[in-house]
C-alpha cells in the first residue's frame, strides 16, 4: 500500500467517524468535551456554527452520525451524540450576545421560500455578510415542518421560538402568513437570488377502494399532525389504525394516543426491522402501548352509510430474488379485517411544485423534481437555488441545514462574481495535546459505562397532556456519565517513522490491537496480516514507511480508542496525540476565489 | 510506564483458544518499566505463548528474582502463582516449588544481573539438575535500575551511555546452560516476536530445564552506539540459525516445507517442533557442535539465535529422583507415613 497521507483532510475527517457522517459535519468530540467541563454555552454555540438549530436537533435528529460512532463498533451502544446536543442546549446561559450582530446591508436581497430549516440555514449564513433576506411561508411562524409536524410533546415550542429568533434577530425579513403561488412574480421582485427551501408538503394518498366513501374518518397524516399542531384537531375515535412505518407513523400514532386514541395500532407493509422509523421512535411508540403489525398490506377501506368502521389487510411475506432485491409477495394467508374508528395515512411525502411555472428557466425531471446541482444546489437557472426536502426530497432536519449552508455559500460566492463550481477546501488544524510525559490535553482514561438512558416523564402523565414533553433530557450527572464515554476520536494518533526503533512498545499496550510492524503488501493482503482481524474494509488503515527494518506500520483505524497509551508507551516519541479540527467552509468564511488543488 | 489503566476494552474481532480464552486474558498488571523497555516485548511474548498454548493460568507458578526483569511477572498472567523471591534466588525457589507440586508448569524470569551476578551460581545448579521449568532470562547487560552500570553479560569492548569501555570479559549465559547440561537452549531478541514467541512456546512444553537468554535493549541505559545490546546492534548482528513453528496435538504438518530446510523434533508430551534451517549446516540436536558454533560466531561479533540445542528425549530431576507420580503436596498423612510396624522392620534391618 501507498503511505498513507495524512496531510490530505478528508483522512482524519473520516476518523471522526460521527463528524464525518454528519452532513453538517458538526464537530461532535470537541463540543462533547466542552459538555464534560460544563461548558455548555461554548459546546452550544459550537453546534450553532454547524448545525443551526442544536436544541431542535437534540431533540429530533435522526442522529446519522450515531450509527456511524466508533463507541458503537467497540461495544453494544454508541454515545447518545444527539441527547448531549440537547444538554448543551438545556444548560447554557443567555447566548444572544455570542450571536453575530447585524451587520450593515450590502444592498443584495435574497428571497427564501419557505421558513423551514433549509431556508432559514441559507439566512443565517447570508444575513450576517449584509445580505437582506426576506423569508416567504404561508404559516404565522417560523420553522416549517419543525413546527407544523413534530409533535410538541417531542419539541416545544419555546425551543423552536427560540432557535428560529436567533435567525430573524440577525435582521431577516420574515413574511409569516404569505405563501408563495407564482415563482414567476416572484422573480419579476428582482431578487438578486431566490432560495427554495419549500420542503415536501404533499403527503402520499393510499387508493384503495372505500378511501373516498370513508374519507371523513381517513386522514393524511402530515396534514392532521399540522392540524393537530395548530389546534385545528382536537381529538381521534377510540380505535385507530396509522398506516405506514416511517417516524411520521410513529408521531401520528403517539399524537392519536393523546387525542382520545385507547387502541391505536401501526400496520407496515414491510417487517418490523425494514421500517423507515428511527429504531428510537419506535421504541417510544412500543412504549406507549402501540402495538406494530407487519407484513400486512392494506386492500380496503370499510365502511356502513359513510362512515369507517375497518380496514382489510393482505399478508405477505418478504421474497429475496437473486440480486437480493426483496418483494412481498402474499403469504396465503386468509386476509384480516381490523376494526377501527380512524385511519392515519403516514406511508411518504411527496415534493409538489404547482406555484413553479414551467417556463421559467427551471428544468424538472421525469419525476417532476426540479434539476438541482448537488454541490451548488442552483438549479437550471443560475438565480434560483434549492435545498432541503424541495431539492432531492424528504429527508431530515440535518440535511436541510448542510444543503442550506451549501447553499448560502453559492449564492454568496454568485453575488461575489465568482464562480460557484469552485468549492474552497475547509481549514483543518492538527496539533499536539501533549501537556507532559503522561498528561495530555484531554481525558484519555477510557470510561467503562454503557448509554445512559433519558429519563422520561411518567407515562400516564405524559399520555394526558399533549404538550408535556415526553423526555426530559440528561441531568448534569448523566450528561457527564454520557460525554465521558465518548472516545474522543478527534485525536489523532499520528506517527512519525524516522523517530520510531521498532521496539514494539506500543503494539504490545494497545488494548485494542491496531498497531502491526510488518512487510508492505496490497491492501487485501495486509489486511489478512494484521494483529486482529480487520473486518470493516470502509475504515481506513494508517500505513506509514521509512523504518530502519524496511517493514511498514499498519494501523487499522476501525476500533482504536484515542487513548493515547501508544504515545504514552513510546521512548522517543513516534507517536504523539493531535487534535484534528476541521472548519468547514461557509458563505463568508474563506479568502475569496484562492484556487487550492483538491486533496 | 503510564499512568491510566489499560483499558479493558478489547477488539470485539479477537480469536479465542481453545479455552475460550483471547490473549487479553493472560495480561497482568499494567507494566511500571520505562516506556519502549524491551522486557515488555518479552511479557508480551509469554501472554501470546501462553495463549497459543491455551494454558490454564492456574496451571502456572511465575517465580522471579530482583531487578526490572523480575518486575515483570506482575505484567502477564494476572491470574497465576507468583512468588517474587530474593536477589538471586528464583532458582532455588523455583526448584522447591517444582519439588513440591510437579503438576504445575514452571515459569523462572530473571534478568543479567539476578542470574550471572548475584544468582550465578544458583542458575548453574538449577539447570545441571534438570528442573523441569522455563527459565528466561531479559538479558540488557546493564543494570538498569541503579542508572546503568556494567553487567556480567556486558561484552568485552562495549560502551556505557558516558562513553566508558567495558574491560571486563562477557558471561555467556547460553553457553554456560549448554555446558551444564540444559535440554533445551535457546537465545532470542526482544524486537522479534515471530522468533520468541514459537520458542517460549517449545520450551513451556520442553520437559527438563530449558534456557532462553533474551536479549532484550534497556532503552534508558543501554541503546546508544557502542552498545552492543541496542536494537540497532542486534539487528545488525543477529544470525539466526533457525525459525521455529511449534505444532501440538497429533495433526498432520500442514505446511509445506522444502526437502531438507526442515529438522523435526518431537517432544516428551507430542509436542513437534520443525526447526525451519536457516544455517543449513545447523544441527540443534548437537550439544558440542552448538558449543563451537557459538564461540566461533561470538568471536567474530555475531549474536547467534534460535533453538540452538534440544535433547527430544530429556530427563528432568522427579525423574532422577524417582519421585512418585502425585504431587507431593498432595499427599496425606497416610502415604507418607507409613507407621510404627513399618519403622520397626527398618530399625530392625539396620541392627
Amino acid at each position: 500500500m501507498k503511505p498513507t497521507d495524512i496531510s490530505a483532510p478528508d483522512y482524519f475527517h473520516k476518523v471522526v467517524d460521527c463528524q464525518w457522517a454528519c452532513p453538517a459535519h458538526t464537530p461532535v468530540p470537541e463540543y462533547i468535551r466542552l459538555i464534560a467541563e460544563g461548558r455548555y454555552s461554548d459546546a452550544y454555540m459550537i453546534n450553532w456554527k454547524s448545525n443551526v438549530f442544536p436544541g431542535i436537533l437534540g431533540r429530533t435528529c435522526d442522529r446519522p452520525c450515531e450509527p456511524a460512532c466508533r463507541r458503537g463498533r467497540v461495544e453494544e451502544n454508541p454515545v447518545a451524540i444527539c441527547r448531549l446536543k440537547r444538554v448543551a442546549a438545556d444548560f447554557k446561559d443567555d447566548v444572544k450576545h455570542r450571536m453575530p450582530r447585524p451587520s450593515a446591508k450590502n444592498g443584495k436581497r435574497i428571497a427564501l421560500v419557505g421558513g423551514g430549516p433549509a431556508s432559514l440555514a441559507v439566512a443565517r449564513d447570508l444575513a450576517p455578510l449584509g445580505y437582506h433576506c426576506t423569508v416567504f411561508d404561508s404559516d404565522p411562524k417560523a420553522g416549517g415542518m419543525m413546527r407544523s409536524q413534530i409533535p410538541k410533546f417531542r419539541l416545544p415550542d419555546t425551543v423552536i421560538d427560540e432557535e428560529t429568533g436567533y435567525i430573524l434577530d440577525l435582521g431577516v425579513e420574515f413574511k409569516g402568513g404569505h405563501r408563495v403561488d407564482s415563482l414567476k412574480k416572484l422573480l419579476n421582485e428582482n431578487y438578486d437570488a431566490i432560495f427554495i427551501g419549500s420542503g415536501a408538503p404533499r403527503g402520499r394518498e393510499l387508493d384503495i377502494p372505500g378511501r373516498k366513501e370513508a374519507a371523513g374518518n381517513i386522514h393524511i397524516g402530515i396534514e392532521w399532525l399540522a392540524s393537530v399542531s395548530f389546534g385545528h384537531v382536537e381529538k381521534i375515535g377510540r380505535r385507530v389504525i396509522v398506516l405506514g412505518g416511517g417516524n411520521t407513523a410513529m408521531d401520528c400514532c403517539r399524537t392519536a394516543r393523546r387525542l382520545g386514541g385507547e387502541d391505536v395500532k401501526v400496520i407496515v407493509r414491510s417487517g418490523f426491522e425494514e421500517m423507515k422509523a428511527s429504531p428510537w421512535e419506535k421504541e417510544d411508540a412500543l412504549h406507549e402501548d402501540i402495538p406494530i403489525l407487519n407484513y400486512m398490506v392494506p386492500v380496503a377501506f370499510k365502511h356502513v352509510s359513510g362512515k369507517l368502521i375497518a380496514v382489510t389487510f393482505q399478508k405477505v411475506k418478504a421474497e429475496y430474488d437473486a440480486k437480493g432485491r426483496r418483494n412481498l409477495v402474499p403469504s396465503g394467508e386468509p386476509n384480516q379485517t381490523i376494526p377501527c374508528d380512524d385511519v392515519l395515512v403516514a406511508v411518504g411525502q411527496e415534493n409538489a411544485f404547482p406555484w413553479i411555472e414551467r417556463d421559467c428557466g427551471i428544468e424538472f425531471d421525469k419525476w417532476n423534481m426540479p434539476q438541482v446541482d448537488p454541490n451548488t444546489f442552483v438549479s437550471t437557472n443560475p438565480k434560483v437555488f434549492f435545498g432541503g426536502d424541495a431539492a432531492f426530497g424528504p429527508k431530515n432536519i440535518i440535511w436541510a441545514v448542510a444543503h442550506g449552508h451549501d447553499a448560502a455559500l453559492s449564492i454568496h460566492k454568485m453575488l461575489s462574481g465568482e464562480d460557484i463550481n469552485e468549492r474552497p477546501l475547509p481549514e483543518v488544524n492538527v496539533f499536539s495535546q501533549k501537556m507532559g510525559i503522561h498528561e495530555w490535553s484531554y481525558d484519555n482514561d477510557i470510561s467503562g459505562d454503557k448509554r445512559f438512558k433519558v429519563p422520561h416523564r411518567d407515562k400516564v402523565i405524559a399520555l394526558k397532556d399533549i404538550k408535556a414533553e415526553v423526555e426530559l433530557g440528561y441531568d448534569v450527572k448523566l450528561a457527564l456519565g454520557e460525554a465521558q464515554r465518548c472516545l474522543n476520536c478527534d485525536v489523532q494518533t499520528i506517527f512519525s517513522a524516522p523517530a520510531c526503533i521498532e521496539c514494539d512498545a506500543c503494539v504490545d499496550i494497545c488494548p485494542m490491537d491496531c498497531i502491526t510492524f510488518t512487510e508492505n503488501g496490497e491492501e487485501d493482503d495486509l489486511r489478512q496480516r494484521l494483529k486482529a482481524p480487520s473486518p470493516h474494509h470502509d475504515q481506513a488503515l494508517y500505513v506509514a514507511e521509512g523504518l530502519k527494518t524496511g517493514r511498514v506500520m499498519v494501523k487499522d483505524e476501525d476500533v482504536c480508542l484515542h487513548c493515547g497509551l501508544c504515545a504514552e508507551r513510546c521512548p522517543t516519541g513516534a507517536w504523539d496525540m493531535q487534535k484534528y479540527l476541521i472548519d468547514m467552509t461557509y458563505a463568508g468564511s474563506t479568502c475569496q476565489s484562492k484556487a487550492r488543488s483538491a486533496a | 510506564m503510564t499512568y491510566i489503566a489499560k483499558p479493558k476494552f478489547q477488539h470485539p474481532g479477537l480469536p479465542k483458544n481453545e479455552l475460550g480464552y483471547t490473549h487479553r486474558d493472560y495480561e497482568g498488571k499494567v507494566s511500571t518499566l520505562c516506556a519502549g523497555c524491551g522486557h515488555d516485548s518479552i511479557t508480551a511474548s509469554i501472554i501470546e505463548a501462553c495463549y497459543e498454548l491455551s494454558i490454564e493460568p492456574h496451571r502456572v507458578a511465575k517465580i522471579s528474582g530482583i531487578g526490572c526483569s523480575s518486575k515483570t511477572p506482575d505484567y502477564f498472567l494476572g491470574n497465576s502463582h507468583g512468588f517474587n523471591s530474593v536477589h538471586g534466588r528464583m532458582p532455588s525457589v523455583l526448584t522447591g516449588a517444582n519439588l513440591a507440586n510437579r503438576d504445575l508448569i514452571y515459569l523462572g524470569v530473571s534478568g543479567d544481573g539476578d542470574s550471572a551476578s548475584i544468582g550465578f551460581g544458583q542458575f548453574a545448579h538449577s539447570i545441571r539438575r534438570a528442573v523441569n521449568m522455563t527459565y528466561i532470562v531479559e538479558n540488557n547487560g546493564v543494570y538498569g535500575l541503579t542508572k546503568g552500570q556494567f553487567s556480567a553479560t556486558a561484552d568485552r569492548g562495549s560502551k556505557s551511555k558516558k562513553g566508558v569501555m567495558n574491560t571486563d570479559n562477557a558471561i555467556d549465559l547460553v553457553a554456560i546452560a549448554l555446558q551444564l547440561g540444559a535440554s533445551f537452549v535457546a537465545r532470542s531478541f526482544s524486537g522479534d516476536k515471530s522468533q520468541l514467541v514459537p520458542l517460549i512456546a517449545a520450551a513451556i512444553r520442553h520437559k527438563g530445564a530449558a534456557f532462553i537468554d533474551v536479549i532484550s535493549p534497556c532503552i534508558a541505559f543501554n541503546n546508544h552506539a557502542g552498545s552492543t545490546k541496542s536494537f540497532d546492534y542486534v539487528r545488525e548482528h543477529n544470525d539466526a540459525v533457525n525459525r521455529l513453528d511449534v505444532l501440538t496435538g497429533r495433526d498432520p504438518i500442514t505446511v509445506e516445507y522444502a526437502p531438507g530446510t526442515v529438522q523435526v523434533v518431537e517432544q516428551h508430551d507430542g509436542t513437534r517442533l520443525a526447526l525451519r534451517k536457516i544455517d543449513a549446516d545447523y544441527d540443534a540436536n548437537d550439544r558440542l557442535a552448538a558449543m563451537t558454533f557459538l564461540q566461533k560466531h561470538a568471536a567474530k561479533g555475531q549474536v547467534v539465535t534460535g533453538l540452538l540445542y534440544v535433547d527430544p528425549d530429556a530427563e528432568d530431576l522427579h525423574t532422577h529422583l524417582d519421585t512418585v507420580e502425585t504431587p507431593l503436596n498432595t499427599l496425606e498423612a497416610k502415604d507418607l507415613c507409613p507407621g510404627s510396624a513399618a519403622l520397626e522392620k527398618i530399625n530392625a534391618s539396620l541392627r
